[in-house]
């Protein structure tokens, strides 16, 4: 605690009271955004562009996790929880100089909706029955009307980039803190800032900072020869690897900001029509087995190895990052092998030799997919090949390039078991729906279902559908506690690690908070600022 | 040199080939409170992220490193072999096909080609099977660079005094192949093996680079040199680079061999 206040008062406290205007952050970016538009962003990188490019009209707080006003200034539900009424803020202007009002909120839903567009963040809209529609109710309000109640509606308008409707610039003219200047593909993106941006400090416009320079940056090592010789202010992801080095030269220019909501996690094939042999369904398929095998992972060991003590042991669908909607009552399951051997034992599963055989005599062996090239994720694998060995089970590791390994998980679905990482961006678990849900492409063990196949995916279904449409947060939370108990006593995911937001931060940028939620650093960047001096 | 080189090689091939006896432990033992531990009279090379042993995991691995290249080299040269003999003595149309194989085969993406096939192979085949695939594609994917040159040289034998003479007292196709060509060529053969086989090894060290070489838990060489990605936390832990070191001697033990070799032909 004491070296967190250390670094706390370091690099936030001179900052709040004496911020210089001006300087360029520089920072790397792990690919070339797919897209620069705002509303086709779905890839990392131009999520973190539109971020910080982007006006929205309500901004989840990356620290406190809730909701503040930006371009809107209040919000209300209405219609049962089928409206949601936007007052807006007056007199701000885009980028270009093109005044802001709520036609503009009405265009953008409306690009966001259109089917030809595919738009990423549309997708989220869609919910209950109907298309959403946006109705403007003067210059400074727009209503947004759904089909059905939605719970949770106003946290979907944190990745809503409002765009002007009438700017000759289309979707580069901006109500964010920065736009785009110059982009060299392959090379780097900078951005300039937005001399129209709406937030002040002591009279003057924010951003302090002239410029944000995004090198595009594939290669971990080098990004981190540049911030050792002080040609990029930041890392925002650290593996744990390097936080540790740069932690053993300078202890405060890194800090460990707590889980995050990405989570490794393993699960097998459910598939009933899956290419693969049918007594090896009928293990994947007992609830006994997925549990005795998650029973003998020894999840502090994954954390204390391969991440050095930087991750939790998973729980499930979320981590603790999530402070409303983490389960509190759930404990990642016990490393405990002679609970494990007592389920295989009620399946009939027994050793023959050093080996572990099922009920009809054929040995215990399964492979295990993963990506190449992904050195946490292969040392996760081989440890937990070491410990099923312990039952008897033998896992074959097997790593395919990322392309080959999607084919099988999604179209062939030729494989027994994957390990990969999920990634969450919204809190909300109406941002999950496309995953728990059966009918859905995305519910990774048992895709595309007609109808719930087991009774337990019926109940997932149910609960998932009813959270969605009631508005009382506190009921809302008991529904999803349930469906997170669910998922915890069937594991069809076997949630393993929650890995903690690692970043390393330059001593002249100040007022870093670093969050361990999406962009981490960068979540207040309108407030970051160089110290000159340094 | 060549005397050295070889005297070296032997040696290590003993010693790989003793690893059994040699390695204190298992190549896939994770000593769990000891990851990254440095070097010390328990590991005397340290222990990898995972807690194995490095100096086993380099005995085992090297093993396998310096079995399979030189088989794939084998397949390679064989098949290069082969196929320039037959482009060689079996008139302008071979010549043309094989050539025409030839040049389709290295201008191949042969890293895309390993990719499918490693994509192909049955997900719970064993390790060994997975070994096996991956060296023999690689020595199928290598035959085209030494049939070039063997083919020229067959070219220039068959054009040569003993042969006209051979043919000329009426010796058959097959047997001037087999009498009179093959025995000539057999040393440039032999060059091109020793050529091949530092760069099996290399390829094998690029495939485990990528995460693709031999699967876990078995060590090769290649896998090793991973560790080596992060260079400034090797360079503070310098007996990580032993095993890259190993991989150096014998790649310049076998480059030793075949300048020697050159001279011969």
């Amino acid at each position: 605690m004491k070296t967190l206040g250390l670094f706390l008062l370091g690099l936030l406290g001179p900052g709040c009271l004496h911020a210089q205007w001006g300087g360029e952050l520089r920072l790397c970016l792990y690919s070339e955004p797919r897209t620069l538009n705002p509303a086709l962003a779905e890839d990392n990188n131009a999520e973190t562009i539109r971020y910080l490019t982007g006006g929205v009209l309500l901004r989840v707080n990356r620290v406190s996790q809730q909701l503040d006003p930006e371009l809107a200034t209040s919000w209300k539900i209405a219609d049962g929880g089928k409206t949601i009424v936007f007052r807006l803020r007056q007199g701000i202007t885009f980028s270009d100089g093109t005044p802001f009002s709520a036609d503009d909120v009405a265009y953008t839903m409306q690009v966001l909706l259109d089917p030809n567009v595919h738009a990423p963040v549309g997708d989220t809209f869609q919910i209950g029955s109907g298309v959403p529609k946006a109705v403007v109710r003067g210059p400074n309000e727009i209503a947004v009307m759904f089909g059905a109640p939605v719970g949770g509606v106003a946290r979907l308008f944190d990745q809503v980039a409002i765009m002007s409707r009438r700017s000759p610039l289309k979707e580069r003219a901006v109500l964010g803190p920065f736009q785009i200047a110059d982009h060299k593909p392959g090379s780097y993106i900078r951005l300039a800032r937005n001399p129209n941006y709406w937030k002040t400090d002591r009279g003057k416009r924010l951003p302090y900072l002239d410029s944000i320079r995004l090198e595009i940056q594939q290669n971990r090592e080098l990004e981190l020869l540049h911030f050792r010789r002080g040609q990029v202010h930041l890392i925002s992801s650290l593996n744990p690897d390097q936080f540790e080095q740069l932690s053993a030269e300078d202890r405060t220019s890194v800090k460990d900001a707590g889980p995050t909501l990405e989570a490794e996690l393993l699960w097998f094939n459910l598939n009933r029509s899956a290419p693969i042999e049918s007594y090896r369904k009928a293990w994947f398929q007992s609830r006994n087995f997925r549990l005795a095998v998650s029973h003998a992972i020894h999840r502090d060991d994954l954390s204390r190895v391969v991440y050095h003590g930087h991750a939790q042991p998973g729980v499930g669908p979320f981590s603790q990052a999530n402070l409303f909607w983490f389960n509190q009552s759930l404990k990642p399951h016990a490393f405990d092998l002679d609970a494990a051997r007592r389920l295989l034992a009620a399946d009939g599963f027994h050793l023959d030799g050093r080996s572990l055989a099922d009920r009809d005599g054929h040995p215990v062996e399964f492979s295990l997919l993963t990506n190449a090239g992904n050195t946490a994720r292969e040392r996760i694998a081989a440890m937990l090949q070491e410990d099923l060995a312990t039952l008897g089970i033998r896992l074959n590791i097997v790593t395919l390039d990322f392309p080959s390994l999607i084919e099988r998980i999604t179209k062939s679905f030729r494989y027994e078991a994957c390990l990969l990482g999920s990634t969450n961006v919204d809190l909300d678990p109406n941002g999950q729906m496309n995953v728990w849900l059966s009918s859905s492409a995305n519910h990774q063990w048992n895709p595309n279902q007609p109808k719930p196949e087991t009774l337990w995916e019926a109940e997932i279904d149910r609960l998932m559908r009813l959270q969605a449409s009631t508005l009382d947060a506190n009921r809302r939370k008991t529904l999803f506690n349930r469906v997170q108990q669910v998922v915890w006593d069937e594991a069809p995911f076997l949630y393993l690690v929650n890995k903690n937001a690692l970043v390393a931060v330059s001593h002249s940028l100040r007022n870093v908070e670093p969050s361990a939620l999406r962009p981490y650093v960068l979540w207040n960047v309108d407030r970051l600022w160089i110290d000159q001096s340094k | 040199m060549r005397r050295v080189a070889t005297i070296l090689l032997v040696a290590i091939a003993l010693i790989l080939f003793l690893a059994n006896g040699l390695a204190p432990y298992p190549y896939s033992r994770q000593f769990r409170d000891s990851p990254n531990a440095p070097a010390s009279s328990h590991f005397l090379l340290g222990t990898d992220a995972l807690g194995r042993d490095r100096f086993s995991r380099m005995l085992y691995g090297g093993r396998t490193s310096l079995v399979f290249a030189p088989a794939a080299a084998l397949v390679a040269g064989v098949l290069a072999l082969l196929m320039g003999l037959a482009a060689g003595c079996l008139g302008r149309t071979a010549e043309r096909l094989v050539t025409a194989m030839a040049d389709m085969c290295l201008s191949l993406p042969w890293l895309f080609a390993l990719l499918a096939v490693r994509a192909l192979l049955p997900l719970n085949a064993s390790v060994s099977a997975t070994i096996l695939v991956t060296f023999i594609l690689l020595g199928l994917l290598g035959w085209a660079g030494p049939c070039r040159i063997l083919l020229a040289a067959v070219k220039r034998h068959r054009s040569s005094d003993f042969v006209l003479f051979a043919r000329a007292s009426g010796c058959p196709g097959w047997r001037v192949a087999a009498v009179h060509v093959v025995p000539n060529l057999l040393p440039l053969a032999m060059a091109q093996f020793l050529v091949t086989v530092p760069l099996f090894l290399l390829a094998e060290a690029n495939l485990g680079l990528l995460g693709l070489g031999i699967p876990e838990p078995v060590p090769s060489l290649g896998g090793m040199l991973r560790e080596l990605e992060n260079l400034p936390g090797a360079i503070a832990r310098p007996w990580m680079f032993v095993p890259a070191l190993l991989l150096f001697t014998v790649v310049t033990c076998f480059h030793l061999l075949v300048s020697a070799d050159k001279y011969h032909v």
